[in-house]
């Protein structure tokens, strides 16, 4: 690579992450640690009914009896999980109809992140639930989803409002002893969203959730539910950012996806929290759970990631396919740069007959990063004539950075058809020396090639998304290609 | 428009160019021919502003300007443009994609507003006729796939679409058959203006029955050791290029 072209990237890469900001609001926190005490005060503070607490409780038992997994292709200090607030939520918590009565503060945050709800709620289409640190301040288009019998709230009101929802799908795909970040979500988890689609009704807009880690310390704990009912659409969009921080913040999600007979849904999700500097200094601990049952027949769920952020990411997106003829699919684009390390793939566990997955993963190493694809495809023996198409690439922008695949395959029924296919490549000097040639600077250069590499996992996003997809993608490779 | 002194270039410690004199004005057509070797291919790279290569002495000017100082995009976007011997591959990017992006970077240099989609596509339509190939060419990636006469086609459909002053087609020639040549040549000829000009590096002279230089340049051993008329061309098709290698007394600089 010629010296201008290690300047360029490294110019590029010390960029400063731009939305790294604190916002100053009061919280109303539990101090650190983890007991039972403390998850029963969680659950007090979210005035929870009693089943509640009891998983909650069941869970935290049950994690004290497990270790935290090593496997992953990822390397860091252990946490302490006593030192980690696990409850902090805005003192003034709103209950409002307009935006007039949000704390100013917040909605400044917002406008910094470019997604002030004003604007959101202008933008037709996009119902937005917007979870600041722990708990949900603000919801929008609530009433014109109600009309259809669409439920779209936080789970802490869907934990009170409808309760017998959540008792009877909450740990129906990922149950509370499921692993390790997920039994510690179970016990202590905060906020997040949950999504009821009723029978035949076809989600009229896209539902979007902005996620933002905001008091110093909070370790979020997220708990997404998503049901949709025979017949239904949905399509759910998760985007997040996250303010600068030197220590690193632990983030152990758990987004449960369940589709019944011949119902559909997409879930795109754009990440972009802090991936620390370019020391490795900082950046969140993205340690999620992420699986959708497709339990009814022809049923269908979509998982599409644009990853950008977070020091390490440890992810896997799955599908069980459950109900006959039912389709997985996963998009991915991973990007890691400077010291991130990403382990993330998919699983595909295929039960049912005639069910199909597509795998799509498109890894983008730059800087001194580590980027692993790690996916299952399982065929069980009574999944008479399943297919999966895989397809893993890697990229690499530069020569420091290394790219990883380790995909396994169980396959129990000798009438599957399973096709992998796996390419690296790096971006060559004489790519972009061709692109220079034609007027194009070097970082045009790579960003025309990288949005060619990824075209067609962006293609999956909805259309708004694929948009700010881009643009985060081109700020976390600023400085990463020669 | 260029005018090259005394240019020496070397990479990695090695030198290429041993001292390259060189003028090309508007309107003129110049072809640089020469043995394997003899530094053709780095001229052509070294005025494109490749940085493997380290210019050592001398100077190039170019439209009043000192060339060398330019980034290689910058002296693209001056009008140089340069067909590659071996087009890159650029996979997941259409031809439509680099041209547009390409055409615009160029524009917003100069000043000039952003083509409009309409405008930028009716351009394409109509360049791309000038070197035979399908309009699905427009859609698919960036020379790949391509196959080795495709490629240098495309090479000439980009210079006819960015419209440069200076086009430096290196080796275009080579692997084509002589219908492809013709096209080729055919698609050169027609862009040619007064305001324009053409410097064709090759190893033959079969491309220059189609594309008549005004002059004719023989490269040795990183220096210009004979220059002519078109008729050179015809000579060195007769005699081959021993009689450089020899030190034929008639080689005079």
């Amino acid at each position: 690579m010629s010296n201008t072209e290690v300047k360029k990237i490294e110019e590029l890469t010390n960029q400063e992450y731009k939305y790294g900001f604190v916002t100053d609001i009061e919280a109303d926190s539990l101090p650190k640690g983890l007991n039972e005490d403390i998850i029963k005060q969680v659950s007090a503070k979210k005035g929870e009914p009693e089943f509640m607490l009891e998983w909650r409780l069941k869970a935290y038992r049950h994690w004290l009896t497990m270790e935290e997994p090593t496997w992953p292709n990822v390397n860091y200090p252990p946490v302490d999980y006593q030192d980690i607030v696990y409850y902090s939520a805005p003192k003034k918590q709103p209950q409002l109809e307009s935006l007039d009565e949000v704390d100013p503060e917040l909605l400044k945050t917002y406008e910094k992140l470019g997604i002030s709800l004003e604007e959101q709620k202008r933008l037709s289409g996009v119902a937005v639930d917007a979870v600041f640190d722990s708990v949900s301040v603000a919801t929008t288009f609530k009433e014109k989803l109600k009309e259809l019998g669409i439920i779209f709230c936080s789970f802490s009101e869907a934990v009170k409002d409808h309760p017998d929802l959540v008792k009877k799908y909450l740990g129906s795909v990922v149950p509370y002893t499921d692993n390790y970040f997920a039994t510690l979500n179970s016990a202590v988890f905060s906020d997040g969203s949950f999504v009821f689609i009723p029978k035949s009704v076809r989600c009229p807009m896209e539902l979007s959730t902005y996620f933002r880690i905001n008091a110093a310390n909070t370790g979020q704990f997220e708990r997404t539910l998503i049901v949709a009912e025979e017949d239904s659409y949905v399509s759910y969009l998760e985007g997040c950012t996250a303010p600068m921080r030197d220590e690193n913040q632990l983030h152990a999600a758990v987004v449960e996806l369940v589709a019944l007979d011949n119902a559909q849904i997409k879930y795109s999700t754009v990440q972009n929290w802090y991936p620390g500097d370019k020391d490795g200094k900082g950046g969140i601990y993205n340690f999620v759970t992420k699986r959708g049952a497709c339990k009814g027949v022809n049923s269908k769920i979509s998982w599409t990631q644009v990853e950008t952020g977070s020091a390490i990411t440890w992810k896997y997106p799955s599908c069980i396919l459950q109900g006959d003829n039912s389709v997985g699919e996963f998009y991915s684009v991973a990007v890691t740069n400077n010291l991130q390390q990403a382990d993330t793939g998919t699983k595909m566990i295929h039960l049912g007959k005639n069910t199909s997955s597509t795998i799509i993963s498109k890894g983008i190493s730059a800087g001194k990063s580590q980027n692993s694809y790690r996916g299952l495809v399982k065929v069980s023996k009574k999944a008479k004539n399943s297919r999966n198409f895989s397809q893993c690439d890697s990229l690499l922008i530069g020569d420091k950075c290394g790219a990883h695949t380790f995909p396994y395959l169980e396959i129990n029924n000798p009438t599957a058809h399973i096709e992998h296919e796996a390419t690296t490549s790096k971006i060559g000097e004489d790519q972009i020396f061709y692109l220079n040639q034609r007027g194009i600077e070097t970082e045009n250069a790579i960003g025309l090639i990288v949005n060619g590499y990824i075209k067609q996992v962006l293609a999956e996003l909805p259309m708004e998304f694929a948009v700010e997809a881009t643009k985060l993608l081109s700020i976390s490779l600023e400085g990463s290609v020669g | 428009m260029l005018e090259v002194k005394n240019l020496h270039a070397s990479i990695e410690g090695n030198e290429i160019l041993k001292g390259i004199d060189l003028k090309i004005n508007s309107g003129e057509v110049h072809a640089i021919m020469g043995p394997n070797g003899s530094g053709k291919s780095t001229l052509a790279q070294v005025l494109a502003g490749r940085e493997e290569y380290e210019v050592t002495d001398g100077e190039v000017m170019y439209n009043g300007n000192n060339l060398l100082e330019l980034s290689p995009e910058d002296r693209a976007r001056e009008g140089i443009f340069l067909a590659f011997q071996y087009p890159i591959e650029i996979p997941g990017v259409s031809n439509t994609n680099l041209l547009k992006t390409a055409l615009n970077e160029i524009r917003k240099y100069k000043g000039e507003e952003e083509l409009d989609t309409f405008d930028f596509l009716a351009l394409l339509k109509e360049k791309i006729k000038l070197v035979d190939l399908d309009q699905s060419f427009l859609k698919r990636s960036v020379n790949e796939g391509f196959s080795g006469g495709e490629k240098k086609r495309n090479e000439i459909f980009q210079l006819a679409v960015l419209s440069p002053k200076l086009a430096i087609l290196d080796e275009t020639d080579s692997g084509l058959d002589i219908d492809a040549l013709k096209v080729v040549a055919n698609g050169v000829n027609k862009l040619k203006t007064k305001d324009n000009a053409t410097l064709v590096v090759t190893h033959y002279q079969r491309l220059l029955n189609y594309i008549v230089p005004d002059f004719v340049h023989v490269l040795h051993d990183g220096k210009i050791v004979k220059s002519g008329g078109k008729e050179l061309a015809l000579e060195l098709e007769d005699i081959g290029y021993d009689w450089i290698k020899n030190g034929s007394p008639e080689v005079v600089k």
